[in-house]
């Protein structure tokens, strides 16, 4: 699929975006890995999304740049944008369609040979089948959200981005979620940028951990290390420490 | 690494766009009798208009369907922009902008499909329309000649544009501006001369008119039905103005989202 093996995932340097006099986003580095699933934390207003959207090509930055497989993603390189993919609770899919006609639109999108094929692949993995043909609004909240994760699959991304993947799901669900989750990234050496609000979920899945507080990243570093070094017992008390302005200690570059 | 076989063309992507309207079409038929329902409402009363005219007018009796073939390429004036401007809204109701353009999609992808599927649309409507038309007032709108397929498209291309440009606003001031999508076509009914020659208009709105490819497309119109010419003069007038009025157009669209994509709207799109 791709021709650019070498290529790193997501480079950020000097990534900044301003509305207007308000800054949303303050000149942060980081870089993604081939095979790293980088959790991207911070509260309400931090930056996380807008970070998203910049590697994403949705917005484009004011200052510094995202580099996506290495391409400009401000440019919207259609062979970067081909190799990644994201999911959020805060965009849907067409509800009139089904969820069949959903995903094969998108896998349209994404220029697949054979979207019938993945969906059918897509619809067995994530156990979509007894509702693949109902209207994607008619859904219950754990289906929509089984529904979204595989539109964000569509396409086997190498990369994956994902904003809050088990928001307002039940705990069996967000479970079930998370297990795909890892499972995929170890089939496919993935890398996955994940922002969320569930510690647990992060010291699970997230190899390193970027803390981010007004658009800045104000610590970085694995779960343990970070529970560590704030001489906390788990990643809910660190994010409460920096989340309300405590100790901060940046780090090296997340690789 | 998952192995999907792909193939990133431009082509593959407005399929895959036209295809999300046919389903959407497909699963609600509401939407499609609403297609062809004004249309026809609007044949039903401009016939029976006509047919009282034709027995009162000399005008209307040497060309009895002047006012029948006015409503129906009007009509394509109109949902043609419809078409374009609806089949975005879509989106936005959907939320659904974000997601599109995670993916390879280019803006002007998006404007090709919007054509398609306002295409569709417009024959969907016209159809109906024009069977209606001959069946009840033995008007076939075939009678205009081969000049029919050139007004046509002439209006579409027209409706395209106003449509698109409708579609920039739309991204510029979101779902507030939606009634936009219904309205702006309207103001170019008076100057487009679809039921009266140009000449009936002040002059000073004569260029105003003149300057609207639309206006050109009646008066050919009329040109063909009452004078049985084909007026090449007002055709590349209206071609003309097409080329300018689809560039500025083409341009806006993708100006608004090159600013959506700096002011962050495109996610925020169906709020």
């Amino acid at each position: 699929m791709s021709n650019a093996e070498t290529n790193i995932p997501v480079e950020a340097i000097g990534l900044g975006k301003k509305f207007g006099e308000v800054v949303a986003v303050e000149a942060i580095d980081f870089s993604v890995e081939r095979g790293r699933v980088i959790g991207l934390l911070g509260g309400n207003g931090a930056g996380k999304t807008t970070t998203m959207s910049m590697l994403m090509g949705l917005l484009t930055p004011t200052s510094g740049s995202a580099r996506i497989f290495g391409k400009d993603a401000s440019q919207r390189d259609a062979g970067a944008l081909a190799r990644i993919n994201f999911s959020s609770p805060y965009v849907e899919m067409p509800g009139r369609l089904t969820v069949a006609e959903n995903l094969e639109v998108y896998a349209r999108l994404f220029g697949l040979r054979r979207p019938k094929d993945r969906i059918a692949k897509l619809a067995r993995d994530l156990d979509l089948e007894s509702f693949l043909h109902r209207a994607t609004r008619t859904l219950s909240a754990g289906q929509k959200s089984r529904s979204a994760l595989a539109k964000s699959l569509i396409n086997a991304p190498e990369l994956l981005l994902l904003d809050e993947p088990t928001a307002s799901l039940d705990p069996d669900t967000a479970d079930w979620v998370r297990r795909y989750l890892e499972t995929y990234q170890a089939e496919t050496g993935a890398a996955i940028l994940l922002a969320s609000h569930n510690m647990p979920e992060v010291e699970r899945l997230c190899d390193d951990v970027l803390m981010m507080r007004a658009g800045k990243i104000v610590d970085r570093g694995a779960p343990k290390d970070l529970i560590a070094r704030h001489g906390r017992q788990n990643m809910e008390e660190v994010f409460l420490d920096i989340a309300r302005g405590g100790s901060a200690a940046p780090a090296g570059d997340v690789a | 690494m998952t192995e999907i076989d792909i193939a990133l063309t431009a082509r593959g992507r407005i399929t895959a766009l036209m295809l999300r309207h046919y389903y959407l079409y497909r699963g609600s038929w509401p939407r499609i009798i609403e297609l062809a329902y004004w249309p026809l409402m609007q044949i039903f009363l401009w016939g029976f208009i006509s047919q009282f005219f034709q027995q009162h007018s000399t005008l209307i009796a040497q060309a009895g369907g002047l006012l029948l073939a006015g409503v129906m390429l009007w009509d394509v004036m109109f949902r043609g922009q419809l078409g374009v401007s609806v089949s975005f809204l879509e989106e936005l109701w959907a939320r659904n902008l974000g997601q599109m353009f995670v993916s390879p999609l280019r803006p002007i992808e998006l404007a090709a499909a919007l054509m398609s599927v306002s295409l569709m649309r417009t024959l969907i409507g016209l159809i109906p329309s024009a069977i209606v038309a001959w069946l009840l007032y033995e008007f076939a709108i075939t009678s205009i000649g081969p000049g029919l397929i050139v007004f046509f498209f002439m209006l579409l291309a027209f409706s395209w544009a106003v449509g698109l440009a409708v579609c920039g606003l739309l991204l510029r001031y979101g779902l507030g501006a939606e009634s936009l999508a219904w309205v702006t076509v309207f103001a170019l009914a008076p100057i487009s001369a679809v039921y009266y020659p140009i000449s009936i208009l002040p002059e000073w709105l004569q260029w105003v008119a003149l300057a609207t490819p639309s206006a050109h497309v009646f008066e050919g119109m009329r040109a063909v039905m009452l004078e049985n010419r084909f007026d090449w003069g007002h055709c590349l007038w209206a071609l003309g103005l097409n080329v300018v009025a689809l560039s500025l157009a083409v341009w806006t669209f993708v100006s608004a989202f090159n600013a959506a994509r700096r002011d962050g709207r495109l996610l925020q799109s169906g709020e």
